[in-house]
């Protein structure tokens, strides 16, 4: 991906550079002469989604007449290059769905409006300071973040029940030494082995990265004037180690899980393989109707480091955001219906569309949100101590992620290297990448 | 002189072959039937190698999501069910897709082969400078990766006014499998004996009346296997239709079928397969149909010796 990325981002310096410039000017948002037309790209692909986001749009268009939203559907693949490719050819939508680890790369190339002064202040006073924090860098707001979903613990409540498990609640959370030493209970060998946790990691590092946070650490820090660091001490490693430790040494985790997705533990979760799975809230979904009959299942906070801050509650998350393009025409027209989208009543019916968490503080607490059933009320207390991801506003994150710290990772995971191999590869050679992207 | 003579009877003892002609017709027929099986053994390996994927998909498409979920997969879906091509029809608009598919892959494979045939034909009955240049430029041509020449293209595409249209796709699709396109045709233009056109030259045939009614019907094979190399590239490509394309209305196969997909893998896997499922079938269509003139034109292009 990121020979792709990095081919794809020098042939757009390249073509920008060499392009005329009347080429780029006066293009982006698609209105005609008549009323302004907006075209919102938007990224849902969930059934219930897609069908929550073309009905506020049809609202909007309904009482808005005077500038019409026209829905266009994207798709999380190849969704950075589509992108780029149309800022480049200034052809990009005007409102775009997005991820917050894409508003870097594209915030600092100029691509998208800076909100700050764009946004009405009930919108600003609808989501709190630290949901903010996703969306703001270099000193500019370039997206509105308006989903995010914490990482949880989806058990087998029959087996936890079995093994005589307390099971925890969003105000008491297991520690990570709980959750490790029920793991090695839960765990057993022989022909039908039983594993107490499985970790899917095929994205090894945004996990790592946003879990650190729950022991205090962060792996990537900002120093004073800007740049990024990599460091891996206690507080960032603690993580991995426990990782590792499950996986090579306990055995209450199985190296085969290692390499694949959230969907593809699924199967073996059913099948009583794995006792539990951690994974993203809106999984509850797939579960929801992937389950066989009678499967009981049940959401549970994830576990907590003792000496992080807020209690080891705070995990790192980059939020899907609503930006503006900066090349659309009708920036204040495009901030509205952003606005627009995100009072609370449509952030709840787009959260519960996604099977996620809205940002907004009134819509974390809203009824359809906080129910008992499937889990909604833990996601909601776990999500409403959400922090920005370490990798947010880090300038060669996506560089680093895939040249060094991805396949680092994977082999610190599966036992090939040491902590300390891991901590040269990580800091001495992400510090070389990120020293690259200094500006 | 014993010495000398001791060979006699090793060589006479180590002469077999009298012996096998008389076991030789039935031991030979054995002998290439188990050939055959093996060949044959080896085909349905290939085959199954082959065909695994789609077969997969099939039985994928016909599962429910409960049997999807399941840590035991089954060839067969126990329940077969039509729910995931309901869902994939309800959620997204596949048959409008598919003919947006149909009409781009089917200009663009007619629209190539159209330009390859005289320029393939010039390629290689008029060697010289320009030629060689050609043939440079085609290889050459095959090495730029996709990524450096879209957004370039986008900005060329832009100024003539053919973002977000299919004539514009259409355009770039036959750029983009010109080359080869043309590479495919030299070599079938090549098979074509000069002799035949020599005759046809001494009967008064012009080039283009040679070219036309000598030439043309012996390349029946090579168009048809051309037409269909253009149209299934054309038809399953992804990133050109997805970055030109914004209008819904427009939007081709390949891109709908990623509105199945979510972020970090996630997937609605049965409408998935399902959706695909459909997605495969006009190119088998356009396949079979094609397939009897591709062997019927390998045999007419058959010179006497």
């Amino acid at each position: 991906m990121i020979r792709r990325r990095s081919l794809l981002g020098g042939a757009a310096a390249t073509a920008a550079a060499a392009a005329a410039s009347p080429l780029l000017a006066g293009c982006g948002s698609s209105s005609g002469s008549g009323a302004p037309r907006l075209d919102f790209l938007s990224l849902a692909w969930q059934e219930e989604s897609v069908k929550a986001n073309k009905a506020l749009v049809s609202q909007w268009n309904a009482a808005h007449p005077e500038v019409q939203v026209r829905y266009v559907q994207g798709s999380w693949d190849d969704v950075h290059d589509q992108l780029l490719t149309s800022f480049e050819g200034g052809a990009a939508p005007d409102v775009i769905h997005d991820e917050g680890n894409d508003l870097t790369d594209f915030g600092s190339g100029g691509y998208l409006a800076d909100l700050t002064g764009l946004l009405p202040a009930a919108t600003r006073a609808r989501i709190p300071g630290a949901a903010w924090d996703m969306a703001r860098f270099a000193d500019g707001l370039y997206g509105v973040p308006f989903l995010q979903e914490p990482r949880m613990l989806i058990a087998n409540r029959t087996l936890l029940d079995k093994a005589g498990v307390h099971l925890p609640d969003a105000a008491r959370p297991w520690t990570w030494q709980e959750f490790e030493d029920i793991c090695k209970e839960l765990s057993h060998g022989g022909s039908a082995a039983r594993y107490g946790v499985a970790w899917p990691m095929s994205s090894p590092v945004s996990v790592t990265l946003n879990l650190a946070v729950t022991t205090g650490g962060r792996v990537l820090y900002a120093t004073k004037d800007g740049r990024t660091q990599v460091r891996l001490d206690a507080a960032d490693s603690a993580f991995p180690e426990l990782v590792r430790r499950q996986v090579g040494a306990d055995r209450s985790a199985p190296s085969s899980a290692l390499g694949m997705s959230g969907g593809e533990v699924l199967p073996g979760f059913f099948a009583g393989r794995y006792a539990m799975l951690p994974l993203n809230l809106s999984y509850r979904q797939q579960i929801a109707q992937q389950a066989p009959k009678g499967f009981d299942w049940v959401t549970l906070p994830l576990p907590v480091g003792t000496g992080a801050p807020d209690g080891g509650r705070a995990q790192g998350v980059s939020p899907q955001t609503l930006s503006v393009s900066q090349s659309c025409k009708h920036k204040e027209a495009a901030a509205a219906f952003i606005d627009f989208m995100t009072q609370t009543p449509h952030l709840v019916q787009l959260a519960t569309g996604d099977w996620m968490a809205p940002t907004g503080t009134d819509a974390l607490r809203d009824p359809a949100l906080t129910t008992d059933k499937l889990g909604w009320s833990t996601g909601m207390a776990v999500a409403s101590h959400l922090v920005a991801s370490p990798a947010l506003g880090r300038r060669g994150y996506p560089e680093w992620s895939d040249k060094v710290a991805t396949p680092a990772l994977q082999e610190f995971y599966s036992g090939a290297i040491s902590l300390e191999s891991l901590r040269t590869k990580l800091v001495r050679d992400g510090n070389r990448v990120f020293d690259r992207y200094r500006s | 002189m014993s010495t000398a003579a001791a060979p006699v009877p090793e060589q006479q003892a180590a002469r077999p072959a009298p012996a096998a002609p008389s076991s030789s017709p039935g031991r030979r027929v054995l002998r290439r039937r188990a050939g055959r099986t093996g060949q044959y053994a080896a085909l349905l390996c290939y085959l199954v190698f082959l065909a695994f994927p789609l077969l997969w998909l099939v039985s994928t498409a016909f599962k429910s999501p409960r049997e999807l979920g399941s840590v035991d997969p089954t060839w067969l879906p126990r329940h077969p069910t039509l729910g995931n091509f309901r869902t994939a029809l309800d959620e997204q608009p596949l048959l409008h897709a598919a003919l947006n598919s149909l009409l781009v892959a089917g200009a663009a494979a007619l629209v190539s082969v159209a330009v390859a045939v005289p320029a393939s034909y010039a390629m290689v009955r008029f060697r010289g400078a320009v030629s060689r240049a050609g043939t440079g430029w085609i290889l050459v041509s095959q090495m730029f990766p996709l990524v450096l020449i879209i957004i370039p293209l986008f900005m060329v595409l832009k100024n003539l006014h053919l973002i977000d249209s299919r004539p514009g796709l259409v355009v770039v699709y036959v750029v983009w499998t010109l080359p080869f396109v043309l590479w495919m045709l030299q070599s079938y233009v090549r098979a074509v004996p000069v002799s035949l056109e020599e005759a046809a030259a001494i009967d008064g045939c012009g080039r283009w009346r040679t070219l036309r009614s000598v030439v043309l019907p012996l390349l029946a094979p090579g168009l048809v296997a051309t037409l269909m190399f253009a149209f299934v590239t054309a038809w399953n490509e992804f990133f050109f239709a997805l970055v030109l394309l914004k209008t819904p209305e427009k939007q081709t196969m390949s891109v709908i079928l990623t509105h199945f997909t979510g972020a970090e893998g996630a997937a609605d896997l049965g409408p998935l397969a399902a959706a695909a499922l459909l997605a495969t079938i006009p190119s088998l269509v356009f396949f079979a149909l094609l397939q009897k003139r591709l062997v019927g034109g390998m045999l007419s292009g058959a010179v006497k010796g």
